[in-house]
């Protein structure tokens, strides 16, 4: 799909995302706004379809008075950015050693089966993106994946592809736990907070 | 067992309202001014009687840390930096801290910076964590709003301000230097030391970097006192602590217990036991990726904290204890977590760079016995040549998994050579 989609030869923030340039260079102390650099490269990303072009690169090295060259550098050390076209629904399922141990093999498999893809690879409709992706922090609610900005966790082959249909048909999935679970408690009862039994009674269903 | 009343994080869970008016009814912000009255040096001090050490892996004391950062602010002003970049595999505690207990951390970070002089705070998020980001994010506006933080901030005339910012998926950047250097904008790649952070740190600037949980439990600790946090647990691992319990247990779970719980008790009481029971457990890594596994007969009696777990040669890292039951190829289980280094190692320093992907693909010729048994000493050997010649530790938390595998499971690792041979040799005669 990258083959069809030409690079933009220039790039323009939206004025929104002007103002909130604007107020993250302010974060950081005067003639520091190098440490900008992070957060616009992802403004400038979310802007465009997911994907960072070498304009919008030169577009913020000259914003903040950095050599280009330091602006490659970053975009293409942090695995966060995209440097090519990507799926509108990019799906990172975790395989690291807590997602393994409880069965991100069959996340996975879900994830091949119900796209027809490979990890790596985007769908012909360039709707969905496949990735096999490190530790996201989140190994006590394992296997679990991230799409978008949410994460998707206590998963089996059945909550992955019902997750992937939702998506397909245009709906919301339920982004968390996908089991009788709030976060991160046991499930079925806690063992301390005794107080709030009732509350995660309430809150994460189940017995 | 930790009482109830004993634990700092009352909303672990988030089952409560995790902002401000939920934050205020389980006492975040009641004593914040009295707190600031106490002054640095004796803050400081109440830190270091607690025995509180560091929350993000290394244990060092977190109230001698604070000691490191000049006595006078020169030129330069004071920083500290937080680091929320949780990425140590099997590590999701900050996350919980950020999401359900904001309020929490933010008043930390406020009383730490008083302690080190420091008008701003830096939390370096990992970019994956989002959702947890939005709702950190809304608490400082909360905090900004009720005069919590800002010029003025909670009525002390003390300019205090706390800014956020995000990592973009670099597990490096959990290394203090990394992290500062991405907070400047540049490649997560660790600096030499000296010079330390404390005397040239972010921009060139006097920097703490301290982890989510070190910061969060402080005000407790200075609320209810040194002695309070000092009596639990052991002499040199007191207090409380989150342990996030992974993998083969029939109920994983994060929990806040006390320091120095056995092992099997934490499992059993919190984590609904060892799937297929106690006698099914095969190993356990108790304190994230990087520490070296534990045979069951280990895991039998050993206490979860910094001195129990050294003296079985491994450690408590981020207390991340992942649970495998006799089901695992363990092999396989540590071959995974070499590609994880073999990833994330910035490629800086030559041991690293080149010894984790030999690692890696030696690794996985063990994983299907395709190798000699002299191999297993090669492979030992070349670990200790990575381990200690690089810049930062990613190099050793790479060496020791693989290090604690052949330690404990040489003779599996024989008998997997044995086996492939065999089959190799069947095939032959077929």
């Amino acid at each position: 799909m990258s083959a069809d989609v030409m690079p933009p030869e220039s790039f323009e923030f939206t004025a929104n995302n002007v103002a909130a340039a604007k107020a993250i260079i302010a974060k950081y102390p005067e003639g520091r706004q190098a440490s900008a650099v992070m957060p616009l490269l992802d403004i400038a990303q979310r802007q465009h379809d997911g994907w960072i072009p070498k304009a919008a690169m030169d577009h913020i090295a000259d914003m903040l008075d950095m050599p280009p060259i330091r602006v490659y550098e970053v975009a293409s050390f942090y695995t966060m950015y995209n440097l090519a076209p990507i799926g509108r629904h990019h799906v990172q399922v975790c395989t690291n050693l807590p997602c393994w141990l409880r069965g991100s093999e069959q996340v996975m498999a879900a994830c091949k089966d119900k796209l027809s893809i490979g990890n790596g690879e985007t769908t012909a409709d360039g709707e969905f993106t496949l990735l096999e992706v490190e530790c996201l922090g989140a190994c006590v609610n394992a296997p679990m994946m991230q799409i978008g900005d949410d994460y998707y966790e206590d998963l089996d082959s059945e909550t992955t592809g019902q997750i992937l249909d939702d998506l397909k048909a245009g709906r919301v999935p339920k982004a968390g736990s996908q089991v009788a679970r709030h976060t991160c408690e046991p499930i079925g009862g806690l063992t301390s907070l005794a107080d709030q039994e009732p509350l995660r009674k309430e809150k994460a269903g189940g017995s | 067992m930790l009482d109830d009343k004993d634990r700092i994080f009352t909303n672990i869970y988030g089952l409560e309202d995790p902002f401000i008016e939920g934050a205020k009814k389980r006492g975040d912000w009641a004593d914040t001014k009295k707190l600031f009255e106490l002054g640095r040096e004796t803050i400081i001090e109440i830190i270091k009687d607690s025995g509180l050490r560091g929350r993000g892996g290394a244990g060092f004391s977190t109230g001698m840390k604070w000691s490191f950062m000049p006595k006078e602010v020169g030129d330069r002003p004071h920083f500290l930096v937080i680091n929320a970049d949780e990425g140590e595999p099997g590590t999701c505690k900050d996350r919980e801290i950020m999401r359900s207990e904001p309020h929490k951390f933010i008043e930390g970070a406020f009383l730490a910076s008083v302690a080190m002089q420091a008008n701003a705070a830096y939390c370096y998020v990992r970019g994956e964590f989002y959702r947890e980001t939005e709702a950190l994010q809304r608490a400082v506006d909360e905090a900004y709003e009720a005069g919590f933080l800002g010029d003025n901030a909670c009525g002390t005339g003390y300019k205090f301000d706390f800014y956020i910012h995000r990592g973009m998926g670099a597990y490096i950047c959990g290394e203090e230097t990394a992290l500062i250097e991405s907070l400047e904008g540049k490649k997560g790649q660790p600096r030499l030391k000296p010079p330390f952070p404390a005397n040239v740190g972010v921009w060139g600037c006097p920097t703490t970097v301290n982890n989510v949980e070190s910061i969060a439990v402080a005000p407790e600790i200075l609320k209810r006192g040194a002695e309070w946090f000092a009596g639990i647990g052991r002499p040199n691992n007191t207090g409380t602590k989150l342990f996030t319990i992974s993998g083969h247990v029939n109920k994983p779970c994060t929990v806040e217990e006390a320091m120095s719980i056995p092992l099997k008790e934490l499992i059993e009481k919190h984590a609904g036991g060892v799937r297929g029971g106690w006698d099914n457990l095969l190993a356990v890594i108790p304190g994230g990726a990087s520490v070296p596994l534990l045979t069951k007969d280990l895991c039998d009696d050993v206490l979860m904290d910094f001195d129990a777990l050294r003296e079985v040669q491994s450690g408590l890292g981020t207390a991340a204890v992942m649970v495998m039951d006799k089901s695992t190829d363990v092999i396989k289980a540590i071959a995974r977590l070499s590609h994880f280094y073999k990833h994330e190692s910035c490629g800086q320093c030559t041991p690293c760079r080149e010894g984790c992907g030999w690692m890696m693909r030696m690794m996985d010729r063990m994983v299907v016995g395709n190798a000699t048994v002299d191999e297993i000493d090669v492979l030992e050997e070349v670990t200790r040549q990575v381990e200690g010649h690089t810049i930062c530790a990613l190099g050793d938390a790479a060496a020791w998994p693989v290090q604690g595998l052949i330690r404990h499971f040489r003779p599996l690792m024989i008998q997997r050579i044995a086996d492939a041979r065999t089959q190799s040799d069947a095939g032959k005669a077929a």
